[in-house]
């Protein structure tokens, strides 16, 4: 019976066994179930792009009130399938005038930080990649390297449009890590820890209870830098037709897209595990650790689905409002609920009582916030109008 | 277990996930088509010829930009281990971090009034 509720762990340690049987040498099993280990992360991560392609393409259809694809079998569902069949067969197009190292280095680099975050992402206790003791430290590390194959795309394409994302991805990208970044380190001021494993230990309440507003602030900034709608400014279609990515064809578009779609899928669990409290689901996980994994793709599919939700409700933003929205809005507010986070730690050592005075806290804050805004929402509509422009240009 | 052996199964991905995007680029080469032709390879302007360079310089805002970005996320790397240590230290600490994030903050109230945010 302990095989069956812990088969995943008990799987690892039986291959393992198997192998010292056959008189393989300790690093070379350690190197075996490395590689093992690394080739299942990574069909995990491009199983996303199969999953929330059609998944996308549904939710969104059915949001607008139309069918959404119907014809690939079954119910469209094998439409990424189809996606990536044509993919893989056209042609390659490299604009003369490009840069064509850099043309063709991006492509490689952008899939690279997307797939690296699942090395530390949890799926249960002891179903992870590497439990560091730098977890989530390794995740902000690892993705920034996303803006530097954006800038290159751009730059490599030499196209007005690619470059003009370029200079809004570096707005962007770096306008919506720091507040991204302040809202994790409340948490690890909550959990103690950096480890993704301990942080999920750590919630007895989910996150997301316990501060809304770093919860909020951080889905906000997590759908800024998986570049979705209605924050995707770094690929406007109707501005931008497709920013980067517009001198790329075939193999090489598919690695952006690909990369987009690990992304999301990257940031939906570490919402999860942030916020939502991982693999965690009201003692579930202690009943059937078999179940902990689809525990984390249900709460991850959730995020995306929200994601989605966003992405039907919202029109897209202007830029400067974009990044002063980053800037002036959320980098305060984050700020103001780290040092409420450390205030509430030092009060009380109880858990249920950091998590009550935090919530109190939390939603004080959100009320102050919303009557300020407010107040100055409507000064500047009654204000006359030189002086309107003026503030709004401030 | 020493630290570094840690890092062996993040070297190991490393490695993978760097063969993965060569592996399916060289299979696209194996099975596209190659004709390219001067229409083809032009750059991309919905249809209209393309003037004038595109290798323009960044605007010196982006500077300040990046200045204030690197002062941030050098406070959050070293915010961490004062979060995960929060425990063990005194009060002396919070109002240390305070006082750090309060300058910080006054930083960017400067870079905000001298309109170094303002995007024109």
């Amino acid at each position: 019976m302990d095989f069956i509720l812990n088969l995943w762990v008990e799987l690892g340690a039986w291959a393992q066994g198997l192998l010292n049987s056959w008189g393989v040498p300790e690093w070379g099993v350690n190197l075996i179930s490395d590689i093992v280990g690394a080739l299942i992360l990574l069909i995990i991560a491009v199983m996303a792009v199969i999953i929330f392609t059609p998944m996308e393409r549904k939710v969104i259809a059915r949001m607008q009130d139309r069918p959404g694809p119907n014809r690939v079998w079954p119910y469209g569902l094998l439409q990424a399938l189809a996606d990536a069949i044509k993919m893989l067969t056209k042609e390659d197009i490299v604009p003369r005038n490009s840069d064509r190292a850099l043309h063709m280095l991006a492509p490689l680099i952008v899939a690279i930080p997307a797939f690296l975050v699942f090395a530390v992402l949890p799926w249960g206790p002891q179903v992870i990649g590497k439990d560091l003791n730098v977890g989530v430290l390794f995740i902000v590390a690892v993705g920034s390297i996303h803006v530097l194959a954006v800038v290159i795309a751009g730059w490599g394409s030499n196209n007005k449009f690619g470059l003009l994302s370029t200079f809004r991805a570096v707005n962007q990208l770096l306008a919506y890590e720091i507040p991204m970044v302040l809202c994790i380190l409340t948490v690890v001021l909550f959990a103690k820890t950096m480890s993704t494993v301990g942080i999920v230990e750590a919630q007895t309440v989910p996150y997301f209870v316990v501060t809304p507003v770093a919860g909020m602030i951080f889905l906000i900034c997590a759908l800024a830098e998986a570049n979705r709608s209605p924050v995707d400014l770094l690929e406007a279609d109707s501005e931008m037709v497709a920013g980067y990515m517009v001198e790329y064809s075939g193999m090489k578009f598919a690695m952006f897209f690909i990369a987009e779609y690990v992304n999301i899928f990257a940031v939906a669990i570490l919402t999860s595990t942030l916020f939502l409290g991982g693999y965690k689901f009201f003692g579930l996980e202690a009943v059937a650790p078999i179940l902990t994994p689809v525990i984390v793709f249900v709460k991850a599919v959730f995020v995306v689905f929200c994601m989605l939700w966003f992405r039907a409700t919202f029109p897209r933003m202007r830029f400067d409002h974009l990044v002063g929205f980053a800037w002036k809005f959320l980098v305060p507010l984050a700020l103001v609920n780290l040092l409420l986070g450390a205030l509430v730690v030092k009060l009380t050592d109880n858990v249920w009582g950091q998590a009550g005075f935090m919530l109190l806290s939390n939603i004080i804050l959100i009320a102050i916030t919303g009557i300020l805004v407010n107040r100055i929402a409507r000064q500047l509509r009654e204000a006359p109008a030189i002086k309107r422009i003026a503030a709004v240009e401030r | 277990m020493t630290l570094l052996s840690d890092y062996n199964f993040i070297g190991v991905y490393i490695v993978v996930v760097v063969i993965f995007p060569f592996i399916a680029l060289g299979l696209a080469w194996l099975l596209r088509p190659k004709k390219p032709n001067p229409t083809k390879t032009d750059t991309y302007e919905c249809g209209l010829q393309t003037i004038g360079d595109t290798w323009v310089q960044f605007r010196a805002q982006y500077f300040i930009y990046a200045l204030v970005f690197v002062v941030f996320d050098i406070e959050a790397v070293f915010l961490f281990p004062w979060a995960v240590a929060y425990d063990q230290l005194t009060l002396w600490a919070l109002v240390e971090a305070i006082l750090f994030l309060g300058i910080l903050t006054v930083g960017l109230l400067y870079a905000w009034r001298k309109g170094a945010l303002r995007w024109q």
